[in-house]
């Protein structure tokens, strides 16, 4: 075991005031360790912990009492330990989670994601690797490149980290053999090139030994390279590279304490900013100059990538959170349909056209995800044919967002280039993904303004157009009560029409089955109909189950504010079997129909529908006073 | 890195702290600080008012009160919140006033009763959807992974197993009805980030985390001062004999739970030092994590403490 070389800084004891004063200006790097369950990962960042006298001593009694406890070296230190926090992990002898570690060298503060080794990878890697300047490569040397160190390698790769250490570890188990060390770095330098890795550096190490982490190890005189420390002291950070690039920073917030002063408070993304500067607010594309780049220590005469300010304009402009900053002469691109790499995160699997909240930067849209172009093995790199992507899975799709977005290629911008996915109902974090380019189409198709406008057509019928959707179990008499309303309506001289759920399934959608993905897209072309419908001036009706809140706020979300009038047809699941008018509740009780609402698929409820009409209690014809008594106030 | 446009890991940890604090800004309806008064609370307070400047942080402090604070803790209170134009929330847990909770003669129930039972009535009562804390992942093991953005149930239950994933700097603020969020802004900094922070910025803390002749006595084998004799008599059922020694603090609490040190380190440069040259951890002089075996903090956080 080497002495631990950052303990003794005499200077600390000596003259406190120039040691701080040397520290005061260390950079920050974050990293990332990643390896299989028996690389020795924890074993490592325990040394580098330990090394770097981030550890106390009542930290190290415990550690040793464990040791002998728990651990898996007998009786000496388990480094492994110090690092498995979780109780049910340390239980189960593996890590379950990203964790954060922090250690320092008079160079450097470093940030350390811990990722677990197992199966469950995918999710917890790509999300270390996310904020990471950096990837340190675990292998045991007496196994070489595995599967797993090639899945790594990936995805690191694939989220952007241009710095890799390959950490050759256990060299102490192979007799610090040069001639292995070697041929584990040919091998891993052909497969890195066959995905794009550029360079990296091989450091022979072994973590419990301590050989190569902080002092160059006796044991490997052969090698000439840098220690691992030595290596990450001196690597560049990636918010150096951001400075190079054009200026961006998304707007968090805006800042307006009094009459006088109006600024917007952001995260530097990429490059620098000055007062007179010209920047360009996007989406909107006005253009205006700093006025001031303002911070509680007083008015900055630039500021660059990594800083926290608030920027004054000359011009009083349109901008607000969700809105860009950037360069004038070099801005982002605006647009609403990407290809994208995304990493699905959820037990629940994408939902092909299904509506989610996808976050960049500070901007949050509605999205929906093509059928994936396809799913990339994480160990073989081989593209596979996919109709979805499940938990831990990572492919290529579409995205098409309902409003159009600020955004940069991943590849040049990863604040502007990454997002989440967010599921609507459960607002868990579903997936991750990252931009690689906008579809030409969006920018290509624009909307065909015409002069008869919906509100002109809406004006000639005298009415509001509206959509009144009605959902509820099969036999709650949607398409009964719809009837009558419709019926009513005439009477009145409404205009209308009545879009019936099985109607629809003969024409326009008869391509469509009944897998979760074409229910989907059913209800999407029903719900564009009906938009165009409204544009025309219409009362439109439509009758179908919709059992899922998803598909519905989706349609609620395409048609203007307050014309869409959610109808629940509140029927108990015995009463419509009971009534059971097409005889489907019996053939789905004897299995011979899959998929049925109330029997073998759920009914979501809307939680607060603009009506609710009770068919127990309420004839059809009742039940239609009641709808029509609701919407004619409203028009 | 000798480049001047190479930021340090203080300027990096600020940015990263005060873009936490404008997301949650931005998106909570209803947010609040708690604030402990301590040194991580103090920086947590100026990061706020950094990133909200020239703004007041647009949100009140609220201080979980037990009762059993140092005096000198209390009087920093009211001039950090007086001076950051913030309105100051404090709250007691009217239950455990009543039942006479301190210390002495409930142990592990005092911290439950007061601070987490009172942080969640505190949290019900006023309706906060999302609380800044101060805590930091270098603490302590179960800290390490826990989110920056950390989501409650209704009943205030931390589930650390399902947690979600934060990419980027991106922040999954969504959340239903009843559900809150704590925000930890400090995730990032060690307590040597904090130090150095305090002594780049020349941040206010309490004088207890420096060195003076402070009246003392030992209970249970740990060395505690005495802040209110009158007080300790009455629970203690004794008053305890005081002896002046040179002592400071390495982190505050409740009077009667927070061991001192004895120690001259009577500057920041020397508080720095001696925590430099020291060989036992912060939390050491808390009693909180010991007893319930190695779990004890992810215990008492799936129970909805801080």
């Amino acid at each position: 075991m080497t002495d631990p070389i950052y303990q003794t800084d005499a200077l600390i004891a000596e003259d406190i005031d120039a040691y701080l004063e040397q520290h005061q200006n260390k950079s920050m790097l974050r990293f990332i360790t990643c390896g299989s369950v028996d690389d020795g990962k924890s074993t490592l960042i325990g040394r580098l912990l330990y090394d770097s006298k981030m550890i106390f001593e009542d930290q190290l009694a415990a550690l040793e009492n464990d040791s002998k406890r728990v651990g898996t070296q007998g009786q000496e230190i388990d480094f492994a330990l110090l690092v498995d926090g979780l109780a049910a992990e340390r239980e189960q002898g593996i890590t379950i989670d990203v964790a954060y570690r922090f250690f320092a060298t008079e160079k450097r503060k470093f940030i350390v994601a811990d990722c677990p080794g197992h199966e469950q990878y995918t999710r917890n890697m790509v999300t270390g690797a996310s904020t990471a300047d950096l990837a340190c490569i675990l292998i045991d040397a007496r196994k070489g490149v595995l599967v797993q160190t090639k899945r790594h390698s990936f995805l690191c790769h694939q989220l952007g980290i241009r710095n890799l250490v390959l950490a050759v570890n256990k060299m102490d188990l192979i007799g610090y053999d040069q001639a292995k060390f070697d041929a584990i770095v040919a091998h891993y330098e052909k497969f890195a090139k066959s995905i794009g890795i550029e360079s990296f550096t091989a450091i022979p190490i072994s973590g419990l030994a301590g050989d190569n982490i902080t002092a160059s190890s006796d044991n490997t005189n052969w090698y000439e390279g840098p220690t691992l420390i030595d290596h990450l002291e001196v690597v560049e950070v990636s918010s150096a590279a951001n400075l190079d690039k054009p200026f961006r920073m998304p707007v968090q917030w805006v800042n307006r304490p009094n009459l006088d002063f109006r600024g917007f408070s952001g995260l530097i993304a990429t490059g620098s900013v000055k007062p007179g500067d010209t920047l360009r607010s996007l989406p909107s594309g006005k253009t205006s100059q700093v006025k001031s780049v303002v911070t509680m220590s007083g008015d900055l005469d630039e500021a660059i990538a990594g800083q926290s300010v608030t920027i004054t304009l000359e011009d009083e402009i349109d901008c607000s959170r969700g809105d860009v900053l950037a360069a004038a002469d070099n801005p982002p691109e605006v647009a609403d349909q990407f290809e994208s790499t995304i990493v699905w995160m959820d037990d629940e699997a994408l939902v092909v056209g299904r509506a989610y909240w996808l976050k960049l930067g500070t901007q949050t849209v509605s999205v929906t995800v093509a059928e994936p172009k396809y799913e990339i093995d994480v160990n073989t790199m081989d593209h596979l044919a996919a109709q979805t992507l499940h938990l831990n899975q990572i492919g290529v799709c579409e995205i098409t967002t309902d409003k159009r977005i600020v955004f940069d290629p991943y590849e040049e911008n990863r604040a502007l280039g990454g997002f989440i996915l967010i599921d609507k109902i459960s607002n868990r974090t579903v997936g991750a993904g990252m931009i690689h380019f906008s579809l030409r189409r969006s920018q290509n198709v624009h909307w065909q303004a015409t002069d008869i406008t919906r509100e002109h057509h809406a004006g000639m019928k005298n009415q509001t157009p509206r959509v009144l959707w009605f959902t509820g179990l099969s036999g709650s008499g949607k398409s009964t009560i719809a009837n009558e309303v419709e019926k009513k309506l005439a009477i009145m001289n409404r205009h209308t029409f009545l879009l019936d759920g099985d109607n629809v399934r003969h024409g326009l959608n008869k391509d469509l089955g009944f897998t979760e993905s074409d229910r989907i897209e059913n209800i999407r072309r029903i719900g564009e109909v009906a938009k165009l419908m409204t544009d025309a001036g219409l009362i439109v009706l439509t009758a179908f189950i919709s059992p899922f809140r998803a598909d519905r706020q989706l349609v609620r979300e395409m048609i203007d504010a307050g014309e869409f009038i959610e109808i629940h047809v509140d029927t108990p699941l015995e009463v419509a079997e009971a009534r059971d008018v097409k005889g489907l509740y019996k053939k789905a009780r004897e299995g011979k129909l899959k998929n049925f609402t109330g029997i073998d698929s759920p009914y979501e409820a809307p939680e607060n529908p603009e009506i609710r009409v009770n068919t127990v209690e309420m004839s059809p014809e009742e039940a239609a006073d009641h709808i029509i008594a609701q919407i004619l106030p409203l028009k | 890195m000798s480049d001047a446009k190479t930021l340090t890991h203080l300027q990096r940890l600020e940015a990263e702290s005060i873009h936490i604090m404008r997301e949650v800004v931005a998106e909570a309806d209803k947010p609040v600080m708690l604030y402990s008064i301590g040194k991580d609370s103090a920086v947590m307070l100026h990061l706020a008012k950094k990133a909200f400047y020239p703004s007041p942080p647009p949100f009140p402090l609220l201080h979980v009160d037990t009762t059993w604070k140092f005096q000198e803790m209390y009087a920093l209170r009211e001039k950090s919140a007086k001076d950051a134009g913030m309105e100051l929330l404090v709250h007691q847990n009217p239950e455990a006033e009543e039942r006479g909770i301190n210390p002495f003669d409930h142990g592990p129930l005092h911290t439950d009763m007061w601070k987490t039972e009172g942080l969640k009535q505190a949290l019900d009562k006023y309706g906060f959807d999302a609380a800044f804390g101060g805590a930091r992942r270098d603490e302590e093991k179960s800290r390490a992974k826990e989110r920056i953005f950390s989501f409650r149930t209704a009943s205030h239950g931390w589930d650390p197993k399902n947690q979600r994933p934060e990419l980027w700097n991106l922040y999954n603020a969504r959340k239903k009805k009843g559900e809150s969020i704590r925000v930890f802004p400090l995730s990032n900094w060690t307590e040597l980030d904090i130090w150095q922070y305090i002594m780049a910025e020349n941040i206010e803390i309490v004088p207890l985390y420096f060195s003076a002749p402070r009246p003392t006595f030992e209970y249970e084998g740990g060395l505690f001062m005495a802040d209110d004799l009158d007080r300790l008599e009455k629970v203690m059922g004794y008053r305890p004999e005081t002896t002046e020694k040179s002592i400071r603090f390495r982190t505050l609490g409740c009077f009667p739970l927070t061991g001192a040190v004895e120690s001259e380190a009577a500057t920041l440069s020397e508080v720095v030092q001696e925590m430099l040259l020291t060989t036992t951890s912060e939390r050491q002089g808390r009693v909180i994590d010991k007893d319930a075996g190695d779990a004890s903090m992810e215990k008492k956080k799936q129970e909805g403490y801080f």
